[in-house]
This record gives C-alpha cells, structure tokens and sequence, in this order.
C-alpha cells in the first residue's frame, strides 16, 4: 500500500483540525458556548447539522487516497506492508494499482459493475434497444443488463425484492441509530449527574437530531444495500453508475465550499483588520485593491484566469506525474482563484466594524494603558468580529457549491476528469435531446446538489439569526 | 454637483487602471505572449523565427514595462504596457481570432442581451417588492413562513436547473415556445418569454428575502410607531412611509446592477441560444479567444463603475438628507 497525498487532500485535514481546535476553544468560553448552544436549539439547525456533517464525512473518507501494490515491495514502511495483504484480498484485483480513495473500498461493486450504456434507475435491460442477429434475422431488442437485478429469477419480482430489501435496510438503519442513541444517552446522564445545579441550561431538540439521524442513516443504508444488486439511480452513456458519480461528485462539492473560505479568510482579515485600525495610507492603498478587484465582474475574473492556468498547464504538461495530480492541481487553482475573488466582500465589512470597535472607551483605555497594536487586536478587536467572519463563511458557502456547478458548465470550473456536479449536469444536458429524455443523471446531480444547498442555507439562516444583533 | 462627478469620475480612473492592470499581468505576464504565439501555431513545429514573427504581427514583440532602447518618456510609452492600456481606454479592443472587430461586434450583441436583461431585472424587482410587502404585510403568520421556507427552497436550487426543467417543461413537452433561437422586432417575443421568465423565478429567492429584511428593519423605527399611534391603518404604513423609505436601501442595491444589464447572462443566453455578449464571453471562453475576455472584463469594470457613480447621484435626488460634497 502506498500514500498518495493530493494537496486538497492535505488542506481538507488541516481545515478539519482548525474545526476541532475552534470547537476547544468554544467549549472553554462559556459567552460563546451559550451562543452555540442557542443555535442548535432550532430543530431545523439540528437537522441541518446531521445532513452537513454526513456531506462533510463522505468528503473526509473520499480525502485519504492510496494505491495498492499488485506486489510487496521493499520500500514500504512496516505498517503498510502489514496493511497491504489484507487490503489486496479486499479489494478487487481490478483495481489493484490504481489511486483509490477510502470511499472507494466501500464502493469498488459500483466501480466495477460497468454496463454497455445507459439504464434507467432500478432497470434490468438497457434503456435503448440495440440490433442482435438472431436465427430469425435480425432484430431489434433489450439487452438485459451485466449487473442488475442478477439474483432474480424472475424480472417480475422485482418490486417485492425492492420492497423486503428496503425492510432490512429501515431496520438495519433502526438499530444502528439506536445504537448510536444509547451510547449517547450514557455520556448525556453522566453529564446531567455532575452538571453545575445553579447552571440552568435549555435542552437541546435531540428528537430532531434523531430523527434526521435516522432518516440519514436509512438513507445511506437504503442506497447501499441496493446498490449491490440494481442501478439506484442508473447509469450514464457510457454505463457507469451513477449513484457512484453523485457520491464522488460529494467531495468537489464540499471542498469548493469549504476551502475557499480557509483561502479568502486570512485576507480578509488581516487586510480588513489593518485598513480599519491603522486607517492612514494603509487604509487607502486597501481599499483600492478591494475596489478594484470588486470591480471586475466575478465571473469574468475567474473564467479569465482559469483560462490562463489552462494554457500553462498544456504547455507545461510534464510538471505532474498523473492525471490525479493534474486535476487535482486544478481543483486547487480554482479554489485559489474564488478565494481571491471573494475575500473583498468580507474585508469590507471588517474594515468598517474594526473602524467602530477602534473608537470604543475600552478600545481606548488599553491604548492608554500602553498596549500594542497587536495586542489590542488580538485581544479587543478579534473576538469582536468573529460573529461577522462566521456569518460570512456559512452565508458563502452554499453560494460556491452552486458557483462550481456554474462554472464547470461554462467550461472554467473543475477538470472534466474529476467527479463533480457541474460536469454531470454539464455531460447530461445533451442527453436531453434524446427521445425519450434521459433524465436521472441530471435529476441525482440537481438533487444531492439541493440537499447540500438547502441544509447549508438552513443552518446559515439560523447562524445569523442567533450571532447577528441586526437579524431580529 | 457637477464638480462632485467629474471628481468621482477621475476617482475612477485609478481604478480602471488597477483592473487594467490584472488583466495585463494575466493576460501577458502569466501567460507569455510567447506561450500565445505557441498554442496559436501549434505545439510541435515552432521556431523561434515564426514566435517572432507572430509576436511583431500582433505588435506583442515590445518589452513588458520598461523600454530600455527607447528615448525619454518613450522608454515608457512604447511598452506592451502602455500599448495596450491606450487601446483599453479608447476602446479599441482590436480584433478576435476569428478576424472579426471586437468593438463592433460588442456594439451589435448588446441589444439582445439588453431585450432579456432589462425585462427580467424590471419584472423581477417588481414581483420581489410586491411579495415582500404582502409578507410584511402578514407577518408572523402562516403566510409568511411558508413564503419564506419556499423562498429558501428557490435559493437552494441550482439555476441550471430552473433553465433545464423549464425548457424541457414548457418548450419540449408543451410546446409553448420555441426551445431557442432569437428573432429581433415583434416577431421575436416567443423566444424571450421562457428565458425572461426562469430568470425572474431563479432571482425571486433572494429577492423576497432581502426586501423583506429591508422592510422589516423600517417597520421597527420610531416613525412608524408614531404614525401607527395617530391611527393609520396598517396597509397606508406600508405604502406611504415603509415602501417610501425602504426605498433607499433597494435603491443602492439596484443602481449598481442596472449598467451592468448589457453585459448579459452567460447561461442563460448561451443555453436559449440568444446572440448577446453573454453567449459572445462563453463562446470567447471555450475557444480561448484571449482577446474577447479581455475587451468584456474591462466593459464589465468601467459599468460597474459608472454603476456605483450612479448610486452615489441617485442617493442626492431620493434623499434629501444625503448631501454631496
């Protein structure tokens, strides 16, 4: 077994470390746990939550990506050839080789089940008919698919298949959340036990979070059972599965989102933080770049320079070893690139609140006192812009998943070789034309797009509500 | 009042540089017009020779900033630099690979777009108002929360799709109009009605909610308390004092997009076919016609600009309090 790191791998992890060390933090500030703690007192944030973590972890377990040697070498370290064997009976030998991510160990029937060409969701034959040569002449028929539905032994069964095999799955999914909820339920009453008594604290909705856990869990459960024995959701045209796609497509989604955030973030703050405090020439020369830049239109901006990458990255075809690291290279330009064409917003309204803190009485006072500058930042003027940074990460966030959908449209977003929505929507829009309409590559693209979408404008609606004064 | 234009006016001019600037490095710095002359001849049989010559032909064989074998201020005038920035500013944008002029194909493609921008932004901000003064209007009701949850639910939803599903919906099942194509005149209404209308639906999300906000934020000022103290009803509230002084916040957001209207929309011109400068910067995209993008985002720049002048003039004439200086 061998490593293979992509950067956006790499920076996925980092970003998820911030979270855990911004979740300490939190939880050593008691102003700010209370704020946290009202945010998920919403059932719907509650849920919300459920949905964006169950994204967030398919992004994580498609983020760790190796290769399994078809034979032990020297070279690996003692863990990896200890890994290696275990993984070669694993994994399929097909697939030996080649860069898989963890994901794909729990996918590899969705990888290799292939078909001719199109089928529609949970269909037993391919969706056009093809002309076979029979003893009668030739004829123009239904060719039953490779994969689907193979342990019937009788196409008419497979309704009730459908229906006992969602059975298991919904009682599967049962016991795993209750499972999930005594656990849980143990650390909950020994907190309650040594809970401080004078401390009255409002329960959360955990009915909701269950319930949306179990949904979830179903949901998962539902698709994977299935998907061994049908095309959930069908295939594309050149039979590939794609439920397998949607799934994949998870973590571009996910990554734009997230990381473009970690890029513009630092500029926006320092940028924003600086022009308001030390105002002056610092102040103009910032607020020229910002206008400046704001002042291209965004699309343009970004559809320009993605062009520009392009024609480096043909002439200089040798700098990557695989098409892997390509791609990824260019998912990562991409994220640059929204970074840097997105921080302006965000630097403005930082500007202008720092403006506001810098002329407050306690502001004031530490200056008197002789503090530095950038003590009074750290200590006086950052944590009271953390609420704008956090309402202007989760507002974006929604936005840029479905920017990337746009953009790979257009032909500037992500590499045609890497698994995303926008190149789904974007190879399926042709298909409309066909007759009868091939529709479900689109329909599961639109629909995991949504969920993401809604379940981050949810949760961003809430956010504000309870961080921003101005909201109520 | 005119001395304040005029001064924003050169105030913009620095800008315009800056942006003029950006596009330079990544158009000529980033990538090479060495790089250019490559992929336009072809990777493989390219001498030195023919990059020359291509590079004198397009007038790209001038050093970058600074001119060493010039005189005087020439060392830097006759640079790429400063060459191709007098072009920007006298919008002489040249031609486009396909040999054609830039400048008059601009002039030819913005009417299109103007026919589908200008009906979708006006309908769209009518129906947007109007629905955020209803849900005002019943607050805290059931209205108003099914109103804002199937807003949130247009906002989530990709734009491509309301483009995909009512296409296939109105023009391809139905057989209401045509699925696209574009007609000037009369003639041509059947072709606009469909993109005109996606586009109002796919804006409505946002619209309602960010009207709504505004509303809301006036609804809690003293004034209103007062006028609702002396006995007006609530829908005279609404119009007369709440609409009058939402206004102004609506205005400074409507302002800024409205010269940017002409630039068009690339999607939904190039999916409904409709020859505007929306499909005319997508195309440019595909075929990597370095030129056109470049003439666009500098268009797109200087209306943005000419849009926040506007707002700022706008502001003195719905404002009294404003005043310029």
């Amino acid at each position: 077994m061998t490593m293979v790191w992509l950067w956006t791998d790499f920076l996925l992890w980092l970003l998820l470390m911030v979270f855990i060390f911004g979740w300490r933090s939190i939880r050593r500030s008691p102003q700010s746990q209370k704020q946290w703690r009202k945010i998920f007192q919403s059932k719907i944030a509650m849920a919300a939550v459920v949905v964006l973590s169950t994204y967030f972890s398919l992004a994580l377990l498609d983020s760790v990506h190796f290769k399994i040697n078809p034979q032990q070498t020297l070279q690996q370290g003692p863990v990896a050839s200890y890994i290696n064997p275990y993984l070669q009976d694993w994994v399929d030998p097909q697939l030996h080789g080649k860069t898989l991510s963890l994901l794909d160990l729990f996918s590899q029937h969705l990888i290799l089940s292939t078909e001719r060409t199109y089928s529609a969701p949970f269909a037993l034959q391919e969706y056009s008919s093809s002309i076979v040569y029979t003893e009668n002449g030739v004829e123009q028929q239904f060719k039953p698919l490779q994969y689907a539905g193979q342990h019937l032994d009788n196409p008419d069964e497979i309704f009730k298949d459908v229906i006992i095999k969602s059975i298991y799955a919904l009682v599967l999914s049962f016991f795993i959340t209750l499972a999930i909820w005594v656990v849980h339920g143990y650390f909950r009453i020994k907190a309650y036990i040594f809970r401080d008594i004078t401390v009255k604290i409002e329960p959360l909705p955990w009915n909701s979070f269950y319930l949306a856990l179990l949904t979830v869990i179903f949901v998962l459960t539902w698709l994977f059972y299935l998907s061994h024995y049908y095309h959930v959701l069908g295939t594309d045209k050149v039979g590939q599965d794609v439920l397998y796609q949607s799934i994949k497509a998870i973590r571009t989604g996910v990554m734009i989102g997230l990381l473009t955030t970690l890029v513009m973030l630092p500029l926006a703050l320092i940028l924003g933080i600086s022009a308001g405090y030390f105002k002056g020439w610092i102040d103009d020369i910032i607020q020229y770049l910002y206008t400046t830049l704001n002042s291209i239109p965004g699309v343009l901006l970004i559809a320009a320079a993605v062009l520009v990458m392009q024609s480096i990255l043909n002439t200089h075809s040798d700098w990557f070893g695989s098409t892997e690291e390509r791609a990824d290279m260019r998912l990562l330009f991409l994220i640059l690139i929204l970074g840097i064409t997105s921080w302006t917003g965000l630097c403005r309204l930082l500007r202008a609140e720092t403006l506001k803190i810098s002329q407050v009485e306690y502001v004031a006072a530490a200056k008197a006192f002789g503090l530095g500058g950038f003590s009074i930042i750290r200590r006086h003027i950052m944590p009271n812009l953390m609420h704008l940074v956090l309402i202007a990460l989760v507002l974006d966030f929604s936005g840029l998943v479905l920017a990337e959908a746009v953009l790979s449209y257009v032909g500037v977003g992500v590499d045609p070789t890497t698994p995303s929505w926008g190149n789904m929507i974007n190879q399926a829009r042709l298909e409309m034309a066909r007759e009868p309409m091939v529709w479900w590559s689109l329909a599961s693209a639109f629909g995991f797009m949504f969920i993401l979408v809604l379940a981050a404008n949810l949760f961003s609606d809430r956010v504000q509500w309870v961080l921003d004064p101005r909201a109520h | 009042m005119f001395a304040y234009i005029v001064r924003r006016v050169l105030y913009a001019v620095p800008i315009l540089i800056g942006v003029n600037f950006i596009t330079f490095a990544l158009f000529f710095m980033v990538n090479t017009p060495d790089d250019m002359a490559r992929a336009q001849l072809g990777a493989k049989q390219t001498t030195p020779e023919m990059i020359a010559a291509w590079k004198q032909e397009r007038g790209y064989d001038k050093p970058l900033f600074i001119n060493l074998e010039a005189e005087g201020i020439a060392q830097i005038t006759d640079t790429l630099f400063t060459q191709e920035s007098i072009k920007l500013f006298k919008f002489d944008f040249g031609q486009s690979d396909a040999g054609r002029q830039i400048s008059a194909d601009i002039y030819e493609r913005m009417w299109p777009s103007l026919a589908i921008a200008l009906p979708t932004f006006i309908l769209g901000l009518f129906t947007a108002i109007s629905v955020a003064l209803l849900v005002v209007l019943f607050r805290g009701t059931v209205l108003d929360t099914a109103t804002m949850m199937l807003a949130v639910t247009i906002m989530s939803i990709s734009g491509l799709f309301y483009i995909i599903a009512g296409q296939v919906l109105f023009s391809k099942l139905w057989h209401w109009v045509p699925i696209s194509g574009y007609q000037p005149g009369v003639e041509g209404i059947k072709f606009l009605i469909l993109p005109i209308l996606i586009g109002v639906f796919a804006g409505l999300g946002t619209g309602i909610r960010w009207y709504r906000s505004i509303f809301l934020e006036e609804m809690n000022k003293d004034y209103i308390r007062t006028a609702r103290a002396k006995g007006l009803d609530e829908i005279k509230v609404l119009f007369r004092h709440v609409l009058r002084n939402g206004m102004l916040p609506i205005l400074t957001g409507v302002v800024v997009v409205i010269p940017t209207l002409f630039m068009g929309s690339l999607i939904m011109e190039s999916f409904f076919g409709i020859p505007g400068l929306g499909s005319y910067t997508i195309d440019a995209i595909n075929a990597q016609d370095f030129g056109i993008v470049k003439a666009m985002v500098f268009i797109g720049s200087v209306l943005y600009i000419l849009g926040l002048v506007l707002t700022d003039i706008s502001y003195t004439i719905f404002d009294p309090r404003v005043k310029l200086s």
